[in-house]
């Protein structure tokens, strides 16, 4: 190996991408846009939820409960209907996400001292919101339940309902993210989905160009050995990966206040990791593919399951077991609990290097089979 | 325009289309994928979370409710000898929350003084926490609650004056999320075949000098770019029957709407996905910055912002108004629709013309950039 030509092909590679003004733009510009965005946009609150009512009831309790269900935060609007018809249109064409049906006895059974019934009719097409909507709406009917209680269950003479004990109280804390804001969840996640996207797509082209343009002859021809190729494209890609996995990071802290609890130097050796293990994949791919269209949708077809397996967008214990086995082998999965627990758990060195030796593993392994693949490709 | 010199083209690109592996591969083999991961291994429905529960108190009634939380489908419970392992565990992500039912319960509930559960969760995984503070909180009542009764000796169906609601789901009553999400990842399919790979096609021809190349023959633009888009049009709408096929026989994800609702919504969808990818490919002409701006406009926002997997209501105002251009957000509507509650007119109608009001857009500006750019 020579330094002076791995130095030459390094910036050579490292210009093909950023020669071009509106190619340096790409680079930089959309992930960073692309977490400002996603990180305010994804939440998995419900607000500004639309509900029908449909009182039959109209008595004083119908409208008791009412008027709490529209004042409370994630309500929007409350739109009274006539009929069941109406109450029927709204759901199907998804203009409200509940409805409530309060039947005609709804007052007259609770000053009764009975249990009154409420149907709560949800949209099954968005059935996650309507969960945690549903949620919402019971908190609000287990605090009409206390104060009905004690209104009426004392009035009928009932002290087994009325007086005596209240529940046990319980004392919720949310460790680490006490508001449980969603996007200090989400811009950790983001940071290393957008530097693996980065780093696999600039490897991914990097063979399958020179072979569509023509110009990978003209390396081979030229004194380079095979190692120095596979290292002039590993090293530009880990540079691209790095940087931009770092301003990602300093966007997350100061633009959009996510908290940095752990250790900034293992998260950096981490990413390393990650980044070299993602580059050995690209690497890999680039060059199988014959055309850039091959590697780019060869990179598509990777990120999706890797994505979708990592545990970013639902929890991983929610997979079957030999999935769960199988994402041991993605390095996203890893780099995902380091990045994480380095914003918010604070990451003792155990923990992370936990989560580093895979990822170590990962990178032998990718990089190792990339060589030997390029090298054969090369003969 | 002449019909024979557009079926040339068509049937150029249909070829192309058929020798490239991967436009299978990104057509056929991720779509199944895909739809497999979304019916089987990925699910937003919460279940075997593993909860520690610490037990100070040896007394019956800790140890009644302790078994409470053991008894429920959704958590794993794992016995904690003492408080102060727990946050590491938590750390560690051992566990998702914990459980502590302090030293003073029995006693306290004996003396008619209100005890208190202690429920610590890991906030760094938000959803999984909030559920579990609210689950948690279920437990502990329905658990005083049926103890009250037991001991008053009142029967079960006694219960005072309360509100009971009955919640149901309609369109998906046992609130599986595969119902949601098979239908709606045919939009990231869609997405990724009319947007990301048109613009990969046409960039190609542009970086390579090959659409000056088809600009000088006879035929003209409306032809030539017919000639492109028809092709992968098509290609779309296989793609969508196939999925369609898949989640109806092998995903058990049932059709309630009618296959033709179902094409027409792809179809009027490809009209916006199809557009992007050209308005992208004549910007960028490269097919490194097409494909960036192809996953960051088309793929990512059918992902985040289409209301697939996060709600569109819930998002700051400035963001909801931007998912009013991103078809994705229409056709997801529409696919959930289809599949779950029939063909509702009502709401596909409207859906169907804001897509094509959308890709109509987007045609409007590409035919303006292509123009210019040619006399240049």
């Amino acid at each position: 190996m020579n330094l002076y030509r791995l130095t030459a092909l390094t910036v050579k590679e490292l210009l093909s991408y950023l020669r071009d003004p509106k190619s340096r733009i790409t680079l930089i510009g959309p992930p960073l846009m692309q977490l400002l965005v996603f990180s305010f946009a994804a939440t998995l609150e419900v607000k500004n939820v639309d509900v029908a009512l449909l009182d039959r009831d109209h008595g004083a309790w119908s409208e008791e409960l009412t008027a709490r269900v529209r004042a409370s935060s994630f309500v929007d609007e409350l739109l009274p209907v006539d009929g069941p018809d109406e109450l029927r249109e709204l759901i199907d064409t998804g203009r409200v996400l509940m409805a409530l049906e309060l039947p005609d006895d709804f007052s007259r059974n609770l000053i009764a001292g009975r249990p009154a019934q409420v149907q709560v009719i949800l949209d099954g097409r968005r059935a996650n919101a309507g969960q945690i909507a549903l949620r919402y709406l019971s908190d609000i009917a287990d605090r009409m339940n206390r104060d009905l209680t004690f209104e009426l269950g004392t009035i009928r003479g009932a002290p087994a309902f009325g007086g005596g004990v209240p529940p046990p109280e319980v004392a919720v804390r949310h460790w680490f993210n006490p508001n449980l804001v969603y996007r200090w969840f989400i811009v950790p996640g983001l940071v290393g989905i957008l530097a693996m996207l980065l780093a696999l797509l600039v490897t991914g082209l990097s063979i399958a160009r020179e072979r569509e343009l023509g110009t990978f002859d003209q390396l081979l021809v030229s004194p380079v050995t095979p190692l120095e190729i596979v290292v002039g494209k590993t090293v530009p890609a880990l540079i691209v990966g790095t940087v931009m996995g770092n301003l990602m990071i300093v966007a997350g802290v100061f633009a959009l206040r996510v908290p940095f609890t752990g250790s900034l130097w293992l998260l950096e050796l981490s990413l390393v990791l990650f980044i070299f293990s993602v580059v050995g994949i690209g690497l890999m791919l680039s060059s199988i593919c014959k055309t850039q269209q091959q590697a780019i949708l060869g990179v598509f077809s990777i990120m999706v399951p890797v994505i979708l397996i990592s545990g970013f967008a639902t929890p991983l214990e929610n997979m079957p077991t030999w999935l769960q086995i199988v994402a041991q082998a993605s390095p996203l999965k890893h780099f995902l609990i380091i990045v994480q627990g380095t914003f918010l758990r604070a990451q003792p060195v155990s923990d992370v290097l936990a989560n580093a030796w895979p990822l170590a593993v990962i990178a032998a392994c990718t990089l190792t089979l990339a060589n030997l693949i390029v090298q054969r490709r090369l003969q | 325009m002449k019909l024979r010199r557009l079926l040339a083209l068509v049937r150029k690109e249909s070829l192309q289309i058929v020798r490239d592996p991967s436009s299978i591969l990104i057509a056929f083999v991720l779509p199944t994928i895909l739809l497999f991961l979304f019916a089987y291994a990925v699910s937003l429905d919460v279940q075997d979370v593993r909860l520690g529960v610490v037990l100070e108190n040896d007394g019956a009634a800790a140890r009644e409710l302790a078994a409470e939380f053991a008894a429920t489908r959704y958590f794993d419970v794992l016995p904690v000898r003492d408080r102060r392992e727990v946050e590491g565990l938590v750390v560690a992500q051992k566990l998702r929350a914990v459980v502590v039912i302090p030293q003073d319960f029995d006693r306290r509930l004996a003396a008619g003084s209100r005890p208190a559960v202690q429920v610590l969760t890991d906030g760094s995984q938000p959803n999984t926490a909030s559920f579990i503070a609210g689950y948690a909180e279920g437990v502990v009542a329905t658990w005083f609650e049926s103890r009250k009764r037991e001991r008053a000796a009142i029967g079960p169906t006694a219960t005072g004056p309360t509100v009971a609601l009955q919640p149901r789901f309609w369109f998906n009553p046992e609130v599986e999320s595969r119902r949601f999400l098979v239908p709606g990842s045919i939009a990231i399919v869609m997405t990724t075949i009319g947007t990301l790979l048109t613009a990969l096609v046409m960039a190609r021809e542009w970086e390579r000098g090959t659409m000056e190349a088809l600009f000088s023959t006879p035929s003209s633009i409306l032809e030539i770019l017919l000639g492109k888009l028809l092709p992968y049009f098509g290609l779309g709408m296989l793609a969508t029957l196939g999925c369609g096929l898949l989640a109806v026989t092998v995903f058990d994800v049932p059709l309630r709407g009618s296959w033709g609702a179902l094409l027409a919504l792809s179809a009027a969808f490809l009209v916006p996905a199809l557009g992007q990818g050209l308005l992208i490919s004549a910007l960028a002409r490269n097919q490194f910055i097409a494909a960036q701006v192809a996953v960051f406009s088309g793929f990512l926002p059918a992902f985040l912002l289409s209301g697939f997997l996060f709600e569109i209501e819930s998002m700051p105002p400035l963001i909801r108004a931007l998912t009013y251009l991103i078809p994705a957000r229409y056709f997801v509507t529409g696919l959930q629709t289809v599949f779950a509650a029939g063909d509702v007119w009502a709401q596909l109608g409207p859906n169907m013309l804001a897509m094509l009001a959308v890709g109509a857009g987007f045609f409007a500006i590409t035919a303006r950039k292509t123009r210019k750019s040619l006399d240049r």
